[in-house]
């Protein structure tokens, strides 16, 4: 059933857009000289362009990946903005020096208002650049380091050579290749040996203009001991035609660091969202992926750990809603290389109105990874007929003495419970969007309180209008 | 909606009125002309064997979907509520204690109640701090474990568990006609004791509140004590009387009744019940 744009985004608060100002735009689509560009514009060393220009060949000569569901193939690779590039300036420090019109969309997502609040650092992105930043001034004294990747790669040219593209080399697969080459923006976080950032730094991505592409990367290093929690969120107006988010994010955490990533993606429902994760993990080192998926068009996205010292453990918590015109193809990977690894994935799917949702997930035990743990959990609720919920689980296990559990599970909004809630006095769409919020309880439990009722908020919107 | 005396109480004047209510589930007639009329602070027993359609009635007058009404009408203090979506008979003051309450997960329980508070008593309950007092309140009186708030709705509950939470639904919703369907099913003797003490609380403090307790046994009516009784078969009452019909059912059981209307026992048995 054809459903016009406007409709599928009638709920959707953040789909209003700014006139463009911007101090530099790219010509629409993608070739060396674009790449070029971008690295001039950004005063880089040479071996960065050089490493652009590798990635773009490599991006020209891989094929789409085949495996979605979903069709690829009408992305214009040459009608897209590569680089938009808001204001002269690089990252303000001071809300005031950040162009009103940006401010006043920043302030309408609620940003200032977080960084007050609850947040340790804070970075905005507006296109392709990162307008905002800031950390407290008490942890940037305990030498933690929280910046924008390109700010990260002036400052700390070292550190970013050491650590740039070794979890996921360009040569991953075609968005890996095509982020490499023209990224800009991200985050670029180091956090010393034994230093706890308790409370969480916050990246957030807005996507202003009409086809645009936008490729930030991010790359976080957990020195020995270090914890830190990442949050990020996104949103784009909505367009009638498509705009691209490609992202890649490394994360490194060495020996007995705590790295927790926690996404909420909300993009309008005209954006592709095509993102490599990667973290590797060292002896008795943890890594989590918190990762929720509620907007976009497309989204292709398999957090994924590499276990690679003892003990170390991963667990990834995937949630996703697909509603109309909408494919969520997410999951997660773990790779177990060294011994005593303990990993779980976990990954919650609902769609409505004909989405379509897929978990797609690999966990890998290596010959040597004695006595790991591993669990995958499914569970897919579908709220009508005509939504499709699918399940790719790739289980490869090369070691013998391993522990691992799989589980799967579909289930319906059952007339019962239905029943049983609106004989309590709620509504059909109370009653629904109760049982779809017990249903990602697992996950918004594991958020900071201001952002699980900023999810239910979101699911109770997307729950209303589809029913009689 | 209001609930204070001001309502207009209909012809009789009585709270809550059924009159020749015929229900079919799935294309078979359950109830055949069911006539029952209870006034304001009365409760009514209503007992019968598997199969004679208790359960169907309770899931008719809350609305479930399945349960087809085909002729009668039922009448909330005047108001004919047949029309209206269940929690709009919730609203205006009906209640079903389940038999077999159904388990949302991922719900907790003290957030859904403050949700259904909200839903039905309206503004006057959103204040959190009183919603919390009250909510303590009524689960000592219950002798409910405080962390049974953070746990999921009826998830895992033993059977015990469910019928109280059922019952602290009842007392934190405050309805005008209570329907408790085997609020005793399944329970030992000290908890049929706690379920009624709940019971019997929320009728003192709620002493217009009118009861309809279908049971199978009359241990329970020992503690909640009826003022009228009836006799359920093949979808209709056979029998009325007062608390000593409960002492002649429990000497005698069902058969002379049901001998003497001519209903032999095989037919009551294939009844499709619910």
């Amino acid at each position: 059933m054809a459903v016009k744009a406007a409709d599928l985004s009638k709920d959707y608060k953040y789909g209003f857009s700014d006139p463009e100002q911007y101090a530099f735009k790219s010509r629409r689509g993608l070739d060396r000289e674009i790449v070029e560009q971008i690295s001039a514009y950004k005063h880089e060393p040479d071996w960065m362009l050089q490493f652009r220009l590798r990635a773009l060949d490599i991006f020209f000569k891989k094929p789409m990946p085949t495996w979605p569901a979903a069709d690829l193939s009408e992305i214009d690779f040459q009608n897209i903005f590569y680089y938009l590039r808001p204001t002269e300036n690089s990252a303000e420090k001071s809300w005031d020096d950040v162009p009103a019109y940006i401010k006043e969309t920043f302030d309408k997502l609620g940003i200032p208002e977080a960084e007050r609040k609850f947040l340790a650092g804070v970075s905005a992105q507006y296109e392709s650049e990162v307008v905002y930043h800031s950390i407290r001034e008490d942890l940037e004294k305990l030498g933690v380091v929280f910046l924008d990747m390109d700010s990260g790669l002036r400052e700390y040219p070292d550190l970013v050579k050491e650590y740039f593209g070794t979890v996921i080399p360009a040569a991953d697969n075609k968005f890996s290749a095509l982020n490499s080459s023209v990224w800009s923006g991200g985050s670029f976080i180091y956090v010393p040996k034994n230093t706890h950032v308790e409370i969480p730094l916050q990246a957030y991505f807005r996507i202003n203009a009409e086809n645009m592409g936008q490729f930030e990367r991010t790359l976080i290093i957990a020195d020995e001991g270090a914890r830190v929690h990442y949050i990020e969120g996104c949103t784009a107006p909505t367009y009638s035609s498509d705009s691209l988010h490609s992202a890649v994010v490394e994360l490194i955490a060495k020996p007995g660091a705590h790295i927790r990533y926690t996404t909420i993606q909300n993009w309008s429902n005209n954006v592709y969202n095509l993102v490599t994760k990667r973290a590797v993990a060292y002896e008795d080192a943890t890594v989590e992926w918190v990762d929720g998926n509620l907007g976009s068009k497309i989204t292709m996205k398999y957090p994924a750990v590499y276990l690679l010292g003892a003990r170390a453990r991963a667990d990834i918590l995937s949630v996703a809603f697909a509603g109309a015109g909408q494919l969520q193809d997410a999951g997660g990977k773990v790779i177990h290389v060294a011994p005593d690894t303990t990993s779980t994935i976990v990954s919650k799917s609902i769609t409505k109105d004909g989405g379509r949702a897929a978990y797609r997930g690999l966990l890998k035990v290596a010959k040597g990874a004695v006595r790991s743990k591993a669990f995958v959990r499914c569970d897919a609720l579908l709220l009508d007929e005509k939504s499709r919920s699918d399940t790719y689980p790739s289980i490869e296990i090369d070691e013998e003495q391993v522990d691992i559990g799989h589980e799967a599970t579909v289930s319906k909004v059952s007339d019962e419970q239905l029943f049983y809630l609106q004989s309590r006095g709620l509504t059909e769409t109370e009653a629904k969007t109760m049982i779809v919020n017990g249903f990602f309880e697992a996950f918004t439990k594991e958020l900071p309180m201001e952002y699980a009722v900023e999810l239910n908020r979101l699911l109770a919107l997307q729950m209303e209008g589809s029913i009689g | 909606m209001t609930h204070t005396n001001g309502t207009y109480h209909g012809a009789s004047g009585a709270l809550f009125e059924i009159h020749d209510l015929h229900v079919s589930v799935e294309g078979r007639e359950i109830l055949r002309g069911f006539n029952l009329v209870v006034g304001h602070g009365e409760v009514h027993a209503l007992m019968g064997r598997n199969g004679s359609g208790k359960s169907t009635l309770a899931y008719a007058l809350m609305g479930h979907p399945k349960y087809l009404v085909t002729h009668g009408s039922v009448r909330l203090e005047g108001e004919d509520i047949l029309a209206l979506r269940p929690d709009d008979r919730a609203k205006l003051g009906m209640f079903l204690a389940f038999q077999n309450p159904i388990a949302i997960p991922g719900v907790g329980t003290g957030n859904f109640l403050r949700a259904a508070v909200k839903a039905v008593r309206g503004t006057e309950s959103i204040n959190a701090l009183a919603f919390r007092k009250e909510l303590a309140e009524r689960m000592q009186h219950l002798q409910i474990d405080p962390s049974f708030a953070t746990r999921a709705l009826n998830e895992g509950f033993s059977g015990g568990e469910k019928r109280r939470a059922e019952m602290l639904q009842l007392a934190m919703l405050k309805p005008r006609m209570a329907i408790l369907d085997e609020p005793d099913s399944g329970l030992d003797i000290d908890a049929v004791r706690i379920v009624s003490d709940g019971i019997n609380l929320v009728h003192q403090q709620q002493d217009r509140m009118g009861i309809l307790l279908i049971t199978h046994y009359q241990r329970i009516l020992n503690y909640v004590r009826p003022d009228k009784v009836h006799v359920m078969a093949r979808g209709r009452i056979v029998e009325s009387g007062g608390a000593e019909l409960v002492q002649q059912l429990e000497s005698e059981g069902y058969d002379p009744i049901l001998q003497r209307l001519g209903i032999e026992d095989t037919e009551e048995a294939t009844s499709h019940g619910r």
